[in-house]
């Protein structure tokens, strides 16, 4: 009974605090970047910094880099929060999320999250450059030449029926929360295919490895940067080629992905008040073979991402010097 | 086919009839017959193709958007919802903030120290060893997370749930009101309601706390009520008599005298919340759910199976005490002293080493597993993999297809009418009404086809997982010897994390349908196995031995006295069977499973797919609702006990 009595005060605490105007999504107060720092043990005296964490590797190590930093070099406190992409922008508005480290486009959430609500600002490229397509393994364009347009795709899609693709050929996709226009690129090219998700990058690349060592057929989505392609051989299936605006409506997009410059985006809030780690995350700028590098670490020579970006950062101290703040 | 149970009964030979009937047989035959001819005439009409464009997801997409913009002018989020948010992610913040200030040490210290006070030294010990293990593990941080997450959910799942329990334990009226709505929350698929609850809460903390509490508060409502219930009438009357008020009688003698199986239901309460734990990493809540979501993304079964582990010594460590207060008879005055001492001791001793020792728990003591655990899955993937391939492709091509093809190719309402009929004939007309109403139901909300991908996935892991799960009661039922090495393995495999079960299955069998198949296989087996168990060991043993002097065979005793007179049993283990499949399947559009599933999934992460996951979801409550109402059958009323948590 104690207990009831002493939540029921701090209920009526909580509520109190705010004030009787009513409460705004971003009153949230321990959504500060640098306002948690004080009572829990364990953080630094520079403040928090909140930073998403994306379904794929190449990310993970891009973050890993950049939390190592301001963590032993800032002597800031991460925290990192593991979302899907489109959460990652919800998240700047709820106060749970301060930096979004690799965006891909994007452009309606920039919109919305950037424009309209203001709660997200642009902090700049990453460096790395981005590029989403159709692949198959190396052995097939090699046996059916003509593949690698998406025009033939039709006359072998029985090579890729599998259990799951309903009688039609099988366009494997990773995680259903990734950029993807497949659907509508099957549905608009008239292709005799049916979208089936293996739900992460992960299977993805697993189903690229079989389709290599045993020669299996495969036509999936995948993207670079992006190690695998140091260890096994893809080829890019031809798609209509890209124009300015042809995918502005997701149903109706009939044509090959954008060029992705990718980009860092930060709440507004971390942007005015983050201090150094803003400057550093701002700054931040390096290479897909940097990324690779770091990836390839996490992923095959059984690092954790702290120790493969602990490794980067030794080898690589003028690149990141010139990231610190002055 | 999901009434296997009830088709074993013995077909009633009338004994020498007056007037002759049509043999039993006949109408269901009729049925079918009758089902297939439709079939067959109207293949491929009236169909509801899928649309992602559908009417009814625009207007959820524009309700989302409606809510977006006014986040922060309308009235009821200005001083509703919004404050819900911000309290709830207030409790959550001060009692994960009390709880790393506690120390390491200290707040084993305290949990040995409450062991202790629960049930002596062996419960301390419980405790201590779970807590230390979650350390040893690696992953002490991520479990003070998710055990603050979970205490949140359980201190306002009972701070609401009590109360309500005693009103509806009271009430009849109100009983009646609340029952239902209980059994909607528990047989609700946890993933449908993420959507809904991330859209006026967003993601964080506090949306993570309301979505475990969905799913923890009715065993603490109707544990209350059952223990109100249960208070014998004259002991209530004797206080009466004797001029106690109403308030009176309810805290000296009603809640004194329910206070233990209250406390079962605090039990349940905290299970039902950890089952949660990996599901709310979704909508960015901290925790060993994170790590969990993680390694699921990166196909590795050691670094998931870890966190399950970990999730698993903290079930363990809340239920023995739990458990323990429940059973607790209180002692003389001494035994008092010593209890309190006791706790005290354990208690200041951590907080002392607290000071002492590091802030973090030691590295040195971390034990490494993940390696010895991916060696072993990776040489099973290697050496299996034609068993493994073939298992996939035997039951994609030979059940989930032909039976997707059929439900997708028969016209709407022939499917619906066929449902009526056989529902109302298993459960009755009332069932038959709301199976048909929920399945018009998915069709109004435009995901017909998904609808019945699902259902097609459902039926068969359904019945993989009821076949064996009676092949395992009845055996565990005629042998003693056997049901002893079982019950450690269904104890281990009842409390791992659902989401633990999708990585070996995902790691043998790649991704897609089957492995969906699988997780639900090894998620539900336990269960439906302990209550055939249970059921035929009911069977009272005078009519046993009146079969058997009759002259029965084992085999005739199994099939014409045990498995008929456990009928309830039998239904209650299909129907928790098929309603936990349910709720697998679903999950299993994290690997690649698809249907609704995914529609939900796609609804989280893709924001122009909101209005079809919402839809989704909703979806997947009435396709709940309707396989409970068919399963529930004439006397197989659920008891909330038995209703699955972990």
């Amino acid at each position: 009974m104690k207990k009831l009595r002493l939540i029921a005060g701090v209920l009526v605490l909580g509520l109190s605090m705010a004030a009787c105007g009513g409460a705004k999504v971003e009153d949230d107060s321990a959504a500060a970047p640098s306002a948690s720092a004080a009572g829990s043990a364990g953080a630094s005296a520079a403040g928090t910094v909140k930073i998403a964490i994306n379904g794929w590797v190449g990310y993970e190590a891009s973050a890993a880099v950049v939390s190592h930093l301001l963590e032993k070099e800032l002597g800031y406190k991460v925290e990192k929060v593991t979302l899907a992409e489109e959460p990652s922008w919800q998240g700047m508005e709820s106060g749970d999320v301060d930096v979004i480290i690799e965006n891909w486009g994007h452009p309606d959430l920039k919109k919305k999250y950037i424009e309209e609500k203001q709660v997200a600002v642009e902090a700049g490229s990453t460096g790395n450059k981005g590029v989403i397509g159709w692949y198959v393994p190396e052995w097939m364009a090699q046996k059916y030449p003509d593949i690698t347009d998406y025009k033939n795709l039709n006359k072998y899609a029985d090579l890729f029926k599998t259990s799951e693709s309903d009688g039609k050929g099988q366009m494997l996709d990773g995680d259903p929360s990734f950029v993807t226009n497949d659907e509508a690129l099957v549905k608009n090219l008239k292709l005799d295919f049916k979208v089936v998700y293996a739900g992460s990058e992960a299977a993805l690349i697993k189903a690229a490895k079989q389709a290599t060592e045993q020669k299996k057929p495969l036509l999936m989505y995948f993207y670079e940067p992006q190690w695998l392609f140091n260890q096994v051989k893809l080829v890019k299936v031809n798609l209509p080629a890209y124009t300015e605006g042809c995918d502005s409506d997701p149903k109706k997009v009939d044509c090959d992905y954008p060029p992705y410059d990718l980009d860092k985006i930060v709440s507004k809030k971390f942007a005015d008040t983050g201090g150094k780690a803003y400057e550093l995350i701002k700054a931040f700028q390096w290479t897909n073979d940097d990324q690779n590098a770091v990836a390839d670490d996490i992923t095959n020579n059984g690092m954790s991402a702290e120790d493969a970006a602990k490794k980067w950062v030794e080898a690589n101290t003028a690149k990141w010097q010139a990231w610190m703040p002055k | 086919m999901v009434s296997a149970p009830v088709q074993v009964a013995p077909p009633v030979q009338a004994p020498a009839p007056v007037r002759r009937r049509l043999p039993r047989w006949v109408a269901p035959v009729a049925g079918v017959v009758a089902v297939v001819a439709l079939y067959v005439a109207f293949r491929g009409k009236a169909v509801l193709p899928h649309d992602d464009d559908a009417t009814v997801f625009h207007w959820l997409n524009d309700a989302r958007d409606w809510v977006d913009a006014n986040r922060n002018s309308s009235p009821i989020f200005l001083y509703v919802v919004n404050y819900l948010r911000l309290g709830v992610s207030e409790i959550y913040t001060l009692i994960q903030g009390a709880l790393v200030a506690l120390g390491w040490p200290g707040l084993i210290g305290l949990a040995a120290g409450l062991g202790w006070l629960a049930g002596g030294w062996r419960i301390a010990l419980v405790s201590l060893a779970g807590f230390a293990g979650v350390g040893v593990l690696g992953f002490w941080e991520a479990s003070v997370d998710t055990l603050a997450l979970t205490l949140s959910a359980v201190v306002l799942s009972l701070l609401f749930g009590i109360p309500l329990g005693i009103w509806t334990g009271r009430s009849p009226r109100v009983r009646r009101i609340v029952t239902p709505v209980l059994d909607v929350m528990q047989i609700m698929p946890t993933f449908s309601y993420l959507s809904p609850i991330v859209l006026l809460l967003l993601i964080g903390p506090a949306s993570a706390t309301f979505a475990t509490m969905i799913y923890a508060m009715p065993p603490a409502i109707r544990i209350t009520s059952l223990a109100i219930q249960r208070v014998a009438g004259v002991t209530v009357e004797a206080s009466e008599s004797l001029g106690a008020t109403g308030w009176q009688t309810l805290r000296k003698v009603r809640l004194p005298l329910a206070l233990n199986t209250i406390m079962l239901g605090v039990n349940q309460t905290i299970a039902a919340a950890l089952s949660m734990v990996p599901l709310v990493a979704l909508i960015a809540a901290p925790g060993l759910g994170v790590d969990l979501l993680r390694a699921l993304a990166r196909v590795n079964v050691g670094a998931a199976l870890i966190p399950g582990v970990a999730i698993v010594l903290l079930a363990i460590v809340l239920d023995r005490m739990t458990r323990a207060t429940a059973q607790r008879r209180d002692g003389g005055g001494r035994a008092r002293v010593v209890r309190w001492a006791g706790f005290a001791v354990l208690t200041a001793a951590g907080l002392v080493l607290t000071s002492v020792l590091a802030q973090e728990f030691p590295e040195q003591w971390h034990v490494q597993l993940v390696r010895p655990i991916n060696d072993v899955v990776e040489w099973i993937e290697t050496h299996w993999y034609t068993f493994t391939g073939f298992l996939n492709d035997f039951v994609a091509y030979g059940l989930l297809n032909p039976l997707q093809d059929v439900l997708t190719s028969a016209p709407w309402w022939l499917v619906t009418a066929a449902v009526l009929v056989f529902a109302w004939r298993v459960s009755g007309p009332v069932a038959g009404v709301i199976a048909a109403g929920c399945l018009a139901g998915v069709a109004a909300l435009q995901l017909w086809q998904h609808g019945m991908e699902t259902l097609t996935i459902v039926l068969v892991a359904s019945v993989i997982t009821i076949a064996a799960g009676l092949a395992l009661g009845v055996l565990a039922a005629r042998s003693r010897w056997f049901a002893a090495g079982l019950r450690p393995i269904l104890d281990a495999a009842q409390t791992m994390p659902s989401f633990s079960y999708l990585l070996p299955a995902v790691a043998l069998f790649g991704n897609g349908r089957f492995t969906a198949i699988m997780a639900s296989f090894i998620y539900a087996v336990p269960v439906v196995a302990r209550l055939v168990e249970d059921g035929l060991r009911a069977v009272p043993a005078t009519v046993m031995e009146a079969a058997r002097s009759a002259g029965s065979t084992d085999r005739q005793l199994l099939w014409k006295v045990q498995l008929p007179m456990a009928r309830g049993s039998l239904l209650l283990a299909a129907n928790q069977g098929i309603v936990m499949t349910l709720a697998m399947v679903v999950i299993g559009a994290l690997v690649g499973a698809g249907a609704l599933g995914y529609d939900v999934v796609a609804g989280i992460a893709q924001q122009e797919d909101y209005g079809k996951g919402l839809a989704a979801g909703v979806a997947l409550v009435l396709l709940g609702v309707m396989l409970d109402r068919i399963t529930q059958g004439a006397n197989g009323r659920r008891s909330p006990h038995k209703k699955r948590n972990a």
